[in-house]
């Protein structure tokens, strides 16, 4: 019985050898055909521009810090619409998951907005705040309210009606009930609401930038676009990934810890 | 003190009544708020939408442009259950290609889609295909994931005791795999709808000539939040109905398993 076990991790290692290298390939293969199909198959550069001439362009972003004023914009925006929909999306929560009877009622009417694509609010908001910030704030805050709202309401009611029982019981006042029992047990699901709701924040936020603004990443991209500056677009793209990958990254990660400590 | 007990006693005993009393107290704040408070330039009170909500589909060309937006939705999610299907199986049903593939597969479905709409709309136009193309890319990742995720949910004593029983790989596929993997692959189609439908109506949003994007445009410009509002809740109305239908037919399909 132990042979098998003893000889695992060698064929784990192996195949995870096999694995990364099959990965490498295949992304590697995607980057030749991209270099071929602009290189030496003459594909239009407005439809795909060459990757050096796409890598040269992001260097010299980088270098310029043309940047800093769209991206200083976008996560201003983002800031400002967490901010809001984590105010109001922890607070209705909690007061929503003070009595089942409150849960049965609200619940239900949370879920089913929530079935309706709430970007169809956009051009609703650019008509209330205009083009500007204010519109891609409250698109922000709109979408990333409800996942927040109903994890907030089950990680309150997950938790084993026991332990509130024997806390009561011992004689835990209202305030040492949410500190040291509420809060702790439903941490973890409210946290994965939190990061659920900062990634489609972000992700509104950027997409209404796209379709109806002024400044923003979003922004930049679609107007490179519009004067056909191609490479400098992939280059854009490639920084907006970037820059989101980063930010869901550090997201994940406080959840992550967070969650670990309960 | 005494009131609010009774209002509690109330909720507790007609929760159905309170979310009907809930919303009309949300329509009637709103009308308030709309007839007396707000410039009707820019908010219509909810009465007005409802009783003009023909006048909205009087629109020239809006119908037509609500079934080409209904087309696009089709056409997109045909395509994206096609090829999730396709990929889902051959990914998921290989131990050994699902640890290759399934890295790159969640890298893609993290990227922010939105950042390459004005790709599509640069190689295929501001027609049609480049919509179907965008809610293709939008649903296509749930239904991926949910296709691997119920193949790999697979005992593999099932798939041992159908192979010694003498089923053919086909035999195997009909009557072990696919019924098996039917609760999560119709929670995927869900899924995939509600991303065809987002990836469908942003890039009507973003640039349209006749879809509902270029009415929804139409209204903005004109301040005419009457018609914006019937249309959007028309939208709205469809894209609860195209839910709740797709709800009901995977309870439907998964019920033969009972509660396990």
């Amino acid at each position: 019985m132990s042979g098998p076990v003893k000889s695992a991790p060698i064929a784990d290692e192996h195949e995870r050898r096999v694995t990364r290298l099959v990965q490498i390939g295949f992304v590697a293969a995607l980057g030749a055909l991209w270099y071929l199909a602009t290189n030496v198959w003459g594909m239009s550069p407005i439809l795909l521009p060459k990757p050096q001439g796409a890598f040269n362009e992001l260097l010299d972003i980088l270098r310029s810090g043309e940047f800093w004023p769209d991206l200083f914009l976008t996560l201003a925006e983002l800031a400002g619409a967490f901010a809001i929909s984590m105010t109001l999306g922890l607070g209705i929560g909690f007061l929503v998951s003070l009595s089942p009877v409150y849960v049965r009622i609200f619940e239900p009417l949370l879920a089913g907005v929530y079935a309706v694509p709430i970007i169809l609010f956009l051009p609703l908001y650019v008509l209330f705040f205009g083009l500007g910030a204010s519109s891609k704030i409250a698109l922000g805050a709109t979408i990333s309210f409800y996942p927040i709202v109903l994890n907030t309401i089950a990680g309150f009611t997950s938790i084993d009606k026991l332990y509130v029982t024997s806390a009561k019981s011992m004689g835990a006042s209202p305030t040492v009930l949410l500190r040291y029992v509420l809060i702790p047990g439903a941490l973890p699901i409210i946290l994965s609401g939190l990061r659920m709701g900062f990634t489609v924040a972000l992700l509104s936020i950027i997409g209404s930038e796209t379709i109806a603004s002024l400044a923003g990443l979003g922004h930049r991209i679609v107007n490179l676009a519009e004067s056909l500056e191609i490479a400098r677009m992939f280059a854009y793209i490639v920084f907006v990934i970037a820059i989101a990958a980063t930010l869901n990254g550090i997201v994940s990660r406080l959840e992550a810890s967070r969650g670990m400590d309960k | 003190m005494k009131s609010g007990s009774r209002v509690f006693g109330f909720m507790s005993t007609y929760p159905r009544l309170s979310q009907l009393i809930t919303v009309m107290m949300f329509l009637g704040a709103w009308e308030i708020v709309a007839r007396f408070f707000v410039d009707k330039m820019f908010l219509s009170p909810p009465s007005r939408v409802y009783s003009e909500i023909d006048r909205v589909l009087n629109t020239k060309g809006l119908l037509q442009a609500l079934s080409l937006t209904l087309y696009e939705l089709t056409v997109a999610f045909a395509i994206a259950v096609a090829i999730g299907m396709a990929i889902g199986l051959s990914v998921g049903l290989n131990a050994f290609a699902r640890r290759c593939f399934m890295p790159i597969i969640l890298l893609l479905y993290g990227i922010p889609q939105i950042v390459i709409l004005p790709l599509f709309i640069l190689g295929l136009g501001i027609g049609p295909p480049s919509k179907i193309a965008f809610g293709v890319t939008h649903g296509i990742f749930p239904i991926i994931l949910a296709i691997v995720a119920g193949v790999q949910n697979l005992k593999p004593v099932l798939l041992t005791s159908a192979r010694s029983m003498g089923a053919k790989r086909w035999h195997i596929m009909r009557y072990v795999v696919l019924p098996h993997m039917m609760p999560s692959f119709f929670s995927g189609l869900r899924l995939g709808m509600t991303g065809v439908l987002l990836g469908v109506l942003l890039a009507e949003l973003y640039v349209s000539t006749a879809g509902i994007g270029y009415f929804t445009g139409l209204f903005t410009q004109n301040f005419d939040p009457t018609r914006l509002l019937g249309l959007i809740s028309l939208l709205a109305a469809m894209a609860i109905v195209l839910n709740e239908f797709m709800r009901t037919v995977e309870r439907r399909l998964s019920r033969w398993r009972g509660n396990d």
